[in-house]
């Protein structure tokens, strides 16, 4: 009698799976608007984009995801009162976002009091270091791009370089890691400028630079119009020295605004996401991020970017820990975020453990070259 | 010797953009007394229509053309959709006013446009020409001509035609310019076509330079404003000059003291000019009647 009920209650939950169970609620407080949009815009396509796709395959074990998505405009108070609204009254079990440093580390107080998993999209260290319990995140850091940097300078044979930063949050942040980071590499910055995130000419500052005859590179930490015009004037002045630009401007719209003949030759560290069609066929990375290129170019008709990438990953990576935790408690999830292991995404191949909640090395960045106006990669 | 020229050609650049914008301020401060702080959006407008006409097709002059129209028919809008309706009120509350259309223009720019950065091609190529041993690009000459015929044309404007004395008249007195005559009506309109006209135009010789976004008309207005300030509100020539000069200021400054503070001191010697010479350099005398 007893295995007769089993049977049928098997019997039943295999003809109607989803109407036993009730969809996943996960949130995302993402900067769709404001200053930030540029990085928020893609990462909420992004998140659409793949719910959907989740879904009409089936969702998780049957469950539908259910995505509650706000828009926080870049302002941390209002990520704030979203992250609170996300937990108390949409009952989410987890969330995805802060799109910058600022948004995520207001979060971060109210994910880890009600112990929601949190999966940042921000670029700072300090989201994951010191660890936090409940606190992850996907993108590199800036530490890490100069690292990065640096290693291909050593390589090179570059021992003295010059820095000219922006002012901005990402110019300045980045500049404060590689200045931290050189002497470990042997490396010492002879000469160092900074410029406005809205200057209009940088020649009196590359001048300078130019003056000093030890320099043997140079590296520009910035972000937005910044880089392009240093990299404008850089031509234009006649400047020769190796350029190194950062993270922040790896993507085809970058090449586009300096112009390919005055970008010729700069190397850069991006992510496999901007040159996936470049990989090696037994690349690993290979067949996610052309996957993810190819839906989201034809869903959106515009280019991948690497933050929509960062999107992607704290998506694949929720998806995985929901499938391996066998619940769907926020507890039973973060658990399952922490042993992500060999999780390939677009910004590189992640394992988590208690002590690193990134999972990345420096592996995952390539360093790329500015050739003929395209990518190529530095062996 | 090399370094100094490279500043000064460096400091006419970015002088010559805050000039150009600056001359913008002019035409409605002299019709109706408002600074209008929704002058960096026409720049921007300026730009970006321009660069979107282009990736449609049109030629860089049809497209250019084009953008100075409609962003002065923009203007004209404004004037009658926010301006003209709020007449009467004060001064401040005017240009209240303008900082909040400021903020709408960008709104819509941002879903119009969308939020990525764009850049024109230079109308004379990237080859960089040579002085001595520093090195301009030829853009740069396309905008300090743009600031100069525009000083030249807002010059004899306000000097030599009727209309010019008009907008001045208005400004003055608009119950007594009203007396003799004048249609005070159709002079606000023309001086927000104009001012929208002119912004236009500096945005579409700057992009190729700057580069543009929907966000950039912001910053732009500020140093523009802060040109305008130092040379004198009003006058054209206060423009053009406070324009280059608070350019040169800031590139010196970058090159000889420290590009952190470059900012810092070009404010500094403004607020010093203004307390000696509140009008700035070359505005006029305020006279009030008691």
């Amino acid at each position: 009698m007893r295995k007769t009920l089993i049977k049928a209650a098997l019997a039943f939950s295999v003809a109607f799976p989803a109407a036993a169970l009730a969809d996943i609620k996960i949130g995302a407080t993402i900067s769709e608007t404001g200053p930030a949009s540029f990085l928020g815009d893609p990462e909420a396509k992004t998140l659409k984009m793949l719910v959907d796709q989740l879904n009409a395959s089936g969702g998780i074990k049957g469950e539908k995801i259910k995505l509650f998505l706000y828009d926080d405009g870049g302002d941390p108070n209002k990520a704030r009162t979203f992250a609170t609204r996300l937990i108390e009254d949409d009952g989410v079990v987890a969330i995805i976002g802060g799109t910058t440093t600022g948004t995520s580390m207001s979060v971060i107080p109210v994910a880890e009091e009600a112990k929601v998993p949190f999966i940042s999209l921000a670029g700072a260290i300090e989201i994951i270091d010191p660890v936090r319990p409940n606190t992850f995140k996907t993108p590199h850091t800036d530490k890490m791009a100069c690292e990065k940097i640096f290693d291909d300078m050593k390589k090179r044979g570059f021992t003295k370089i010059a820095m000219i930063s922006g002012t901005d949050g990402f110019g300045a942040s980045m500049r404060t890691q590689c200045l931290a980071v050189a002497p470990t590499y042997g490396i010492t910055v002879v000469a160092e400028e900074t410029y406005g995130p809205r200057d209009a000419d940088m020649t009196p500052q590359l001048t300078n630079i130019r003056g000093k005859s030890d320099v043997q590179a140079l590296l520009n930490p910035g972000f937005g119009q910044g880089p392009a015009i240093v990299t404008r004037n850089y031509a234009q002045l006649g400047i020769t020295l190796p350029f190194y630009q950062s993270h922040g401007v790896a993507s085809n719209s970058f090449i586009e605004l300096a112009g390919a003949k005055a970008a010729e030759g700069i190397r850069l560290p991006g992510t496999a996401l901007l040159v996936g069609d470049l990989l090696p066929e037994n690349d690993a990375q290979r067949p996610v991020v052309m996957a993810y290129k190819t839906a989201y170019e034809k869903a959106f008709n515009t280019p991948v970017s690497t933050f929509g990438g960062y999107a992607h990953d704290a998506f694949a990576i929720l998806v995985d820990a929901l499938k391996r935790a066998g619940s769907t408690k926020p507890a039973a999830i973060r658990d399952a975020i922490e042993k992500t292991s060999g999780l390939v995404g677009t910004t590189g191949t992640v394992t988590m453990s208690a002590k690193d909640h990134l999972g990345l090395d420096l592996g995952s960045f390539r360093m790329l070259e500015i050739r003929n106006g395209g990518w190529a990669l530095v062996k | 010797m090399t370094e100094l020229l490279q500043f000064l050609l460096s400091g006419i650049t970015v002088g010559a953009v805050y000039a150009l914008v600056a001359l913008g301020f002019t035409i409605i401060y002299n019709a109706s007394d408002v600074v209008n702080f929704a002058q960096g959006e026409f720049v921007m407008l300026g730009g970006m229509i321009t660069v979107f006409a282009y990736k449609a097709g049109l030629p860089i002059p049809v497209a250019a053309l084009f953008a100075i129209l409609l962003t002065a028919a923009i203007g004209v809008a404004f004037n009658r959709v926010a301006i003209e309706t709020a007449r009467g009120a004060p001064v401040v509350s005017l240009i209240i006013i303008t900082i909040g259309a400021s903020i709408f223009i960008q709104g819509v720019a941002q879903v119009v446009f969308g939020k990525e950065l764009h850049r024109l091609p230079s109308f004379s190529g990237d080859d960089p020409i040579r002085i001595l041993e520093a090195t301009i690009l030829p853009q740069s000459f396309w905008v300090i001509g743009g600031a100069m015929v525009v000083f030249v044309g807002l010059w004899l404007f306000f000097t030599r035609t009727l209309l010019g004395r008009a907008v001045l008249a208005t400004s003055n007195n608009r119950v007594a310019a009203q007396l003799v005559g004048i249609n005070t009506g159709f002079v606000m309109t023309l001086s927000f076509g104009l001012s929208a006209g002119i912004g236009a135009l500096a945005g579409v010789l700057i992009t190729p330079i700057t580069l543009t976004s929907y966000q950039v008309g912001i910053a732009l207005a500020l140093k523009g404003f802060a040109g305008a300030m130092l040379g004198g509100m009003g006058n054209p020539k206060g423009a053009l000059i406070g324009g280059l000069m608070l350019g040169l200021l800031e590139s010196v400054t970058a090159g000889y003291l420290s590009s952190q503070y470059k900012d810092a001191v070009a404010f500094v010697v403004i607020l010093a000019v203004l307390f000696a010479m509140p009008q700035g350099l070359f505005g006029r005398k305020a006279t009030e009647r008691v």
